[in-house]
């Protein structure tokens, strides 16, 4: 990948910032997210809550169902791929995805190696549960990072603590002298050049959203509050009892994130919330998947 | 001078920097009660404009802004800027204020594998880098308009009196040429 495709594929991110975006698994529900406001959709077979509940292996979505989504909308579209399987990511290259998505959510495919994202044309979103995560997916290519959170489950917690642990990681570099910088590198297992950065500018060097768990108007502004830089929700919409609804009302929590009053109002009638689970009742932590 | 920024999706933190560049006051856009500051100029960011043209409405935005811009307040639209602006969005309703007289076409380069980096003339600048993501371009320009810089035969800046619209993002190059020529659009009376 060259360095003008790179710079591209981050930019990218940069237009999505401030927005949702949703999963969907068909054309109509895609329809349904553009008009509630999704800055992109995530197509996929399942959504991560019947993937938990069905069990065995997950895999990338059929091309022909991510095509019929494509063609639905005129917001960017991405799709996820096993960790590691790189033929799934060039599949999804062929088909001109916006984005793939190296998902945790999926069965890996590979339980040492992620993919090598600088050999791709297309973007790459990978998820981090920490600054070392997160500088590692960006060494290998990733133009875009987000909480891994903890998929399916309709519970913020995870997302609230990879999100918290993240930023005081990055708070601990920026404090840190140019002389401890390597040393850092060597704990988090990536470049200097990285640390460098993060130590100058107080952030990561793409953009970096908020992803697992986010179910509610408030969950999304508590993230964005944490300082996502825009989010993800999975199954916490097509699992509510008024997806429209609850989608356009996330949307604007996201974009007046500070706006107690504005979040209250958004939240009224917004039918039944996905039912969730709670972290401790579940068998299967995605988040420990691809570190 | 001040100038507001669209703030509801999308890279209004770019275009705050470039102001800060240039040290021209600013402020952020996000529901009606932030209208109520004085404004010399408005900036439409890149992002999605369907997530912007919806929020516009729903935020009780649109009427007050569309009324400033037909009243003359300088605007500059980048990308999604640059669809909430146009008159014509070929083949669908466009969404936006409607208030310049172009036609524009959306994703006209396609899809990610699309988005490229050029230097092209810009017309009273000079070359400026031109960085199109998902990018539309205008197709063809009415009455009033003053095509500014073209790329490959596409239409991609134009002018209609106060009104500036890029199909590319200035907010994402180092370079803060085109933001000094909304300034001085601003400025010049």
């Amino acid at each position: 990948m060259s360095e003008n495709r790179y710079e591209l594929n981050k930019n990218l991110a940069q237009m999505l910032k401030g927005g949702v975006i949703m999963d969907v698994t068909t054309p109509e529900q895609a329809r349904i997210a553009q008009e509630a406001g999704a800055c992109a959709v995530m197509a996929l077979e399942r959504i991560p809550a019947d993937i938990r509940a069905a069990g065995g292996v997950s895999r990338m979505s059929d091309p022909k169902m991510i095509k019929g989504i494509q063609e639905a909308v005129t917001i960017p579209v991405m799709a996820k791929c096993r960790i590691g399987h790189f033929v799934e990511a060039q599949i999804l290259e062929a088909i001109e995805i916006d984005y793939i998505d190296e998902s945790e959510v999926l069965s890996p495919a590979d339980d040492i190696y992620h993919i090598d994202k600088t050999k791709f044309k297309v973007p790459f979103v990978c998820g981090a549960r920490d600054l070392g995560e997160a500088l590692r997916r960006i060494e290998e290519g990733a133009s875009m990072i987000r909480t891994k959170g903890e998929p399916g489950t309709g519970d913020v917690v995870q997302a609230v603590r990879h999100m918290r642990a993240m930023n005081s990681e990055i708070r601990r570099i920026v404090g840190m002298a140019e002389d401890e910088i390597y040393e850092a590198a060597k704990q988090l297992q990536v470049p200097v050049e990285l640390v460098r950065y993060v130590h100058e500018n107080g952030k990561l060097p793409v953009v970096n959203f908020a992803a697992g768990g986010v179910a509610t108007p408030a969950d999304a502004a508590l993230m964005m509050q944490l300082g996502a830089e825009g989010v993800f929700v999975g199954s916490g919409i097509f699992k509510s009892g008024n997806p429209a609804k609850r989608a356009a009302a996330i949307v604007k929590a996201v974009t007046n994130y500070q706006d107690a009053k504005l979040i209250a109002e958004l939240s009224e009638d917004l039918g039944e919330a996905m039912v969730g689970i709670n972290e401790s009742e579940i068998e299967i932590l995605m988040a420990e998947r691809g570190k | 001078m001040k100038i507001g920024i669209l703030a509801l999706q999308g890279a209004f933190a770019e275009h705050e920097a470039s102001l800060d560049k240039l040290h021209i006051p600013h402020f952020e856009i996000r529901q009606a009660d932030d209208l109520q500051d004085d404004m010399d100029g408005l900036i439409i960011p890149g992002g999605e404009s369907t997530v912007m043209g919806k929020l516009l409405k729903e935020l009780s935005l649109y009427e007050p802004l569309k009324a400033k811009i037909e009243a003359g307040l300088p605007v500059f639209g980048t990308c999604a800027g640059l669809l909430l602006l146009a008159k014509d969005i070929d083949g669908e309703d466009a969404l936006g204020f409607r208030t310049m007289n172009i036609t524009a076409r959306r994703n006209a380069y396609g899809r990610q594998l699309g988005s490229f980096f050029v230097e092209e003339d810009f017309k009273g600048i000079g070359t400026v880098g031109m960085t199109f993501i998902r990018a539309p371009y205008i197709e063809s320009v009415g009455d009033g308009v003053d095509v500014l810089a073209t790329c490959d035969g596409k239409i991609v800046v134009a002018r209609q009196g106060k009104q500036l619209v890029t199909a590319f993002h200035p907010e994402l190059t180092e370079d803060v040429k085109i933001h000094q020529y909304f300034v001085d659009m601003i400025s010049e009376n």
